[in-house]
């Protein structure tokens, strides 16, 4: 009877997570070197091979993956590095809340599965489907994103100790372009928005790490700069109503 | 691997998983003001330009070195190359600078 039950929903389900896997192929090609230059730079930082492919396994996370392996290399606390991982990983929220919408109404367990992959990229493909949106479709993109970054954090790991000297030493800025390159393609797509929040970002954190460790000092200047950005943004936009609302009072007035 | 290590990579994998998990078995963001979750999607840009500033400074003992390599990073990130590029790029570049002066 169980197994009946099984052998059913392997049945029903099987198709979904096939064309999940799929489209999950695109990101595993997307994750790849990401995930390599974040074994890569594990390495340099000291962790060892276990530590970083247990980190990829656990946290599945890229941008507070590399977060974690600057304030390591940075001297930070756990307790610090932990706290910094929640915040950056906080947007989250929104995204299952978005998928929580489009979603067939799967079991806990399925949701609770798909939920452990739902990363930037995995949302991404997921949330553009047609609703109903397929718990097993999820599962399929998911574990192949998984898979690419869980493998290639090993390989990049081992790929590092094999790069000559002078070429480990210039590694130390890796991180960094990383960042850059994740941050442009925000800045060409958003704007000024993004350049602002990032040039808040920084110098907010350049001020508090004078008296702050670099934990709380990156987290208090995201959360001051996005604060700051809200409330010059309320204060820009009112201005411009009164200045409309002005405007058109004294239309009104002269004639 | 050390204990407090170990730990830290599953307290890390713990906070990770509840925003991504409540939602999806709990709540729903729906009735939340406007300005929370538009405050939620400005972190990562906030937290990029704190990663960045002003450590990407610190990454050689003469500052110019990792500028001059940063630049590169804008311009092939800006002139959109693959991630990989972009990286490969400013460790060239900041290598070349090492090897020339």
């Amino acid at each position: 009877m169980g197994l009946t039950a099984i052998e059913s929903t392997g049945k029903k389900d099987s198709p979904y997570f096939k064309k999940g896997a799929m489209d999950g192929l695109s990101i595993a090609v997307g994750y790849m070197p990401v995930a390599i230059t974040f074994g890569l730079i594990a390495g340099a930082t000291g962790l060892t091979v276990v530590e970083a492919v247990l980190m990829s396994m656990v946290v599945f996370a890229g941008a507070a993956q590399y977060m974690a392996l600057s304030m390591i290399a940075l001297g930070s606390g756990a307790l610090e590095i932990v706290l910094a991982t929640f915040i950056v990983n906080l947007r989250h929220l929104l995204m299952s809340a978005s998928i929580h919408e489009k979603a067939e109404k799967g079991s806990k367990g399925e949701r609770a599965l798909y939920a452990f992959g739902m990363t930037d990229e995995v949302f991404a493909v997921a949330s553009t489907k047609p609703a109903p949106i397929r718990s097993f479709y999820v599962i399929g993109v998911a574990a192949v994103a998984y898979g690419s970054w869980v493998g290639f954090t090993g390989v990049g790991y081992y790929m590092g100790s094999l790069l000559p000297l002078i070429l480990q030493e210039s590694m130390a800025i890796a991180l960094y372009a990383l960042f850059i390159a994740l941050l442009i393609p925000s800045i060409k797509k958003e704007g000024k928005m993004v350049i602002i929040l990032a040039g808040m970002g920084g110098l907010f954190h350049s001020l508090f790490a004078l008296f702050l460790s670099t934990g709380w000092s990156i987290m208090f200047a995201t959360i001051i700069a996005v604060l700051l950005y809200e409330g010059l943004e309320r204060v820009l936009v009112r201005k411009v109503e009164h200045e409309e609302a002005d405007e058109k009072e004294e239309k009104r007035q002269c004639q | 691997m050390s204990m407090t290590m170990f730990w830290m990579i599953i307290a890390m994998g713990v906070v990770t998983y509840i925003p991504r998990l409540l939602p999806l078995v709990m709540l729903s963001t729906d009735n939340w003001p406007d300005w929370a979750k538009r405050m939620l999607t400005r972190v990562p840009y906030a937290v990029l330009g704190a990663l960045i500033l002003p450590g990407i400074l610190t990454v050689h003992d003469n500052m110019w070195f990792a500028a001059v390599s940063g630049g590169v990073a804008i311009i092939l990130a800006y002139i959109g190359m693959p991630l990989i590029v972009v990286v490969g790029g400013a460790i060239g570049m900041l290598g070349m600078m090492q090897l020339l002066f």
